[in-house]
């Protein structure tokens, strides 16, 4: 507990962790560089696909199943369970490391390898299982190289992105003693080496899953480097962790949404492995786990699910081209957030596992450009869920109740009357037309600063006379025409 | 975002114009050009004097229950059946799309929903619903286009402005790297996340720069605010203006008389 105390008072500075990035040059070149690259591989990958209409596909496959998904989830037990693999439920993170401390301390297993997985991260299951005197070790390599330099992944698909080459070296040198080196290959061969041998010294693989197939009970693992295929078959147990909404009905689903999360994450067309799960070793095979489990955690999901709109947030299948076309994101990079996922679907996902008032600052943190929302893979309207957050967090709205924990705790005084003061003055035309006529020709006195918008811009200047002024003369037929001087006559 | 395939009606004789409350206060210019290109096409203009603001700064920032207060006093500026004509992609995306959702579970659900269906950017309708024909009258002169967000993704018209600006003949269009990217506007964001809407503005007009052009037209008066004061403020050449004032300029000129994007 006093972890997500900790974690929370981390969320809260995000003004000062921005402000910081933003004047971190490294920083600024690592994300830009790394986004721009990611956006053209994207685009590249659908050249040649009806891209709308798979957008379509998957946002109704991700419907779909979450329209079923008490249904799915029992189906999907069901079948795991006759299958061989064990089925743990955990309403939270800290019950999912319990359960997955449980499986480790019944084996005596004091190893632990892991493949890549946001919600083992969501759950903070390294630092638990460490308290446990169980090591955990990262083996996807941004992962690897995040765990050394005891940071969180700046990015969901690409943790390490904040980091460039030289970072990465200096890293790898200091904690490991491999030569330094601006050679890519040289220092990915050289982490290989060393996590080949954690692999066959673990007691436990632990990894994440991308969908969870009910009708088949399989477990699909989607993964470049083979460190998830190592990871679920080298040890002799394999616990997948994940959240229950990763569950589809069938093995169609899976291949829909495959397709659009490989394009939309990395451009590829297809990842090097794609690992399908469906159980233990049998009698007759020579590898694989004797045991596997799946441990399907809630925290703080079905309170989303209760909400129809904000039920949307669930669709989504992690690939992060939200971030890799966020403008904020780009600029300020993952950590800024301080929250396990950044970017546009953590600044809709995170109120919902932390509560509104720890990640107060993020609804706000977007420009609404919806750039976000026209490359999500299965449609999650952000931007519309954006604004919900906001209303949410101000309490305004007394016809549309707040749901989401913390709401209502950003609703200041002096901004709520600023804005029943506006909202005075814009249903009264009148005294708006009379107002702003008095504004048009007091316009000399306007101020030049204008808070925070003059900091970096000048403030626009009054009209000498408004619209509504020049058309009611022109309406009125005391001029009869609009003067010449507004023709667009050149000055 | 914009998913569904909309039909353009046939050219009325008859349009409201809504004007927005930027360029009521601070851009008039546009919206008489505005309104001058439509009366051009021999469409006769109405412009309700009781409108204020669509309420989407209220919006927005969260406070819905008084960004409706103001939306209803607008709902009822309309009572014709015209389309009503918006000189922004932002404030059209506020009464188009966002006005259903608004109102939604409330008496005026209905009405909302009615005036939405109405509702159509100006360019977009100069365009595809008058099929303009413009004749450029301007010098030779270079400008990049900026076109918002809302009117890209949620009105779904990137390809407005740079159909209307080919069609002027002495007018170079220039590219500028990542013109899909937001300007860092985004209302009030600008102010309460004011040091990264500035990295990103700053980037705008560098890009915009970078492109050559010295200056630049845009569809919304936020997004022209923006950079334009941003470009202002660092003291960067980089001059801008309402699109609509822009093509008003060229094809109402007489020859020879300059065409100053500015």
């Amino acid at each position: 507990m006093t972890e997500a105390a900790t974690h929370l008072s981390d969320v809260r500075q995000f003004h000062p962790r921005a402000h910081a990035a933003l004047d971190n040059p490294q920083i600024r070149a690592n994300f830009r560089k790394a986004m721009d690259g990611l956006m053209d591989k994207r685009r590249n990958a659908f050249a040649e696909w009806d891209l709308e209409t798979l957008r379509t596909l998957g946002a109704n496959v991700r419907q779909q199943a979450l329209a079923n998904l008490p249904d799915l989830l029992e189906q999907l037990e069901k079948k795991l369970t006759t299958n061989g693999i064990q089925v743990h439920w955990a309403r939270s993170g800290d019950e999912a490391c319990e359960v997955i401390r449980d499986i480790c301390v019944a084996r005596n297993a004091k190893r632990v390898i892991k493949g890549k997985s946001m919600v083992s991260e969501e759950m903070e299951l390294n630092h638990y299982l460490e308290e446990q005197g169980i090591e955990a070790l990262e083996s996807d390599l941004g992962e690897y190289i995040v765990q050394l330099a005891e940071e969180t992944p700046s990015h969901i698909i690409m943790p390490a992105i904040h980091k460039n080459t030289g970072e990465i070296s200096d890293l790898l040198h200091e904690k490991t003693g491999t030569d330094r080196s601006h050679d890519v290959n040289y220092l990915t061969a050289s982490a290989r080496q060393q996590l080949r041998e954690k692999f066959m010294q673990a007691d436990v693989g632990i990894s994440g899953v991308n969908f969870a197939v009910a009708e088949t009970g399989t477990l699909c693992l989607v993964e470049n480097e083979g460190n998830g295929r190592m990871t679920t078959t080298v040890p002799p147990c394999h616990i997948a962790v994940t959240g229950i909404e990763k569950v589809v009905g069938t093995l169609d689903d899976a291949a829909a949404l495959l397709a659009l999360l490989t394009r939309s994450a990395t451009g590829q067309h297809i990842t090097t492995y794609f690992n399908m799960i469906s159980r233990p070793r049998q009698p007759e095979e020579f590898d694989g786990p004797e045991a596997v489990h799946l441990v399907l955690v809630d925290n703080g999901r079905s309170s989303i699910y209760q909400d129809d709109q904000l039920l949307d947030t669930l669709r989504c299948i992690r690939c992060g081209a939200c971030m890799n076309h966020c403008p904020v994101y780009t600029r300020i990079g993952g950590h800024a957030y301080g929250t396990t996922y950044p970017g546009p679907i953590g600044k809709i996902l995170m109120p919902h596992l932390l509560g509104l008032d720890a990640t107060r600052d993020l609804p706000s943190a977007s420009s609404l450009c919806g750039a976000c929302g026209e490359v999500c893979p299965v449609r999650i309207p952000i931007p519309d869920l954006l604004v919900r957050l906001r209303r949410e967090s101000v309490d305004g709205d007394r016809v549309h109740e707040s749901r989401v924990r913390g709401h209502g705790l950003k609703r200041s005084t002096w901004e709520a009357l600023a804005w029943k003061g506006w909202q005075w003055l814009h249903v009264r035309p009148t005294l708006y037309r009379l107002g702003t006529a008095m504004g048009a020709r007091l316009r000399r006195l306007q101020p030049t600063t204008a808070g925070a918008w003059t900091r970096y811009r000048t403030s626009p200047r009054l009209a000498p006379r408004t619209l509504h002024q020049q058309l009611r003369e022109r309406q009125t037929g005391s001029t009869g025409a609009i003067p010449a001087r507004q023709r667009g006559a050149s000055q | 975002m914009t998913d569904a395939i909309r039909l353009y009606p046939a050219k009325p004789p008859k349009v409201y114009f809504y004007g927005t409350c930027l360029i009521d206060l601070f851009y008039p210019d546009a919206g008489l050009a505005g309104i001058q290109l439509l009366e051009r096409e021999g469409i006769e203009v109405v412009y309700p004097q009781d409108q204020t603001c669509c309420g989407q700064p209220a919006y927005t920032s969260g406070y819905h229950d008084e960004a409706r207060a103001v939306a209803a006093a607008q709902l009822d500026l309309f009572p014709g059946d015209w389309p009503i004509v918006v000189p922004s992609g932002s404030c059209g995306g506020m009464m188009r799309k966002h006005y259903p959702d608004l109102f939604a579970d409330t008496p005026q659900a209905e009405a909302a929903t009615e005036v939405a269906g109405r509702v159509w950017e100006l360019t977009d309708f100069l365009l595809n619903v008058c099929h303009i024909k413009l004749q450029d009258l301007g010098e030779p002169t270079t400008v990049a286009l900026h076109t918002s967000c809302s009117a890209r993704r949620e009105m779904g018209i990137a390809e407005v402005g740079p159909a209307l600006l080919s069609q002027l003949q002495n007018v170079t269009l220039v590219t500028q790297q990542r013109a899909e990217e937001c300007c860092g506007f985004g209302g009030t964001f600008a102010v309460r996340h004011p040091e990264i809407s500035a990295a990103m503005v700053d980037d705008k007009v560098q890009a915009m720069e970078d492109a050559g052009a010295p200056a630049f037209v845009t569809t919304d008066c936020g997004c022209l605010m923006n950079i334009a004061g941003y470009a202002e403020k660092a003291a960067r050449p980089l001059t801008g203006e309402h699109i609509v004032s822009f093509l008003w300029k060229r094809v109402s000129l007489q020859p020879g008389n300059g065409g100053s994007a500015r």
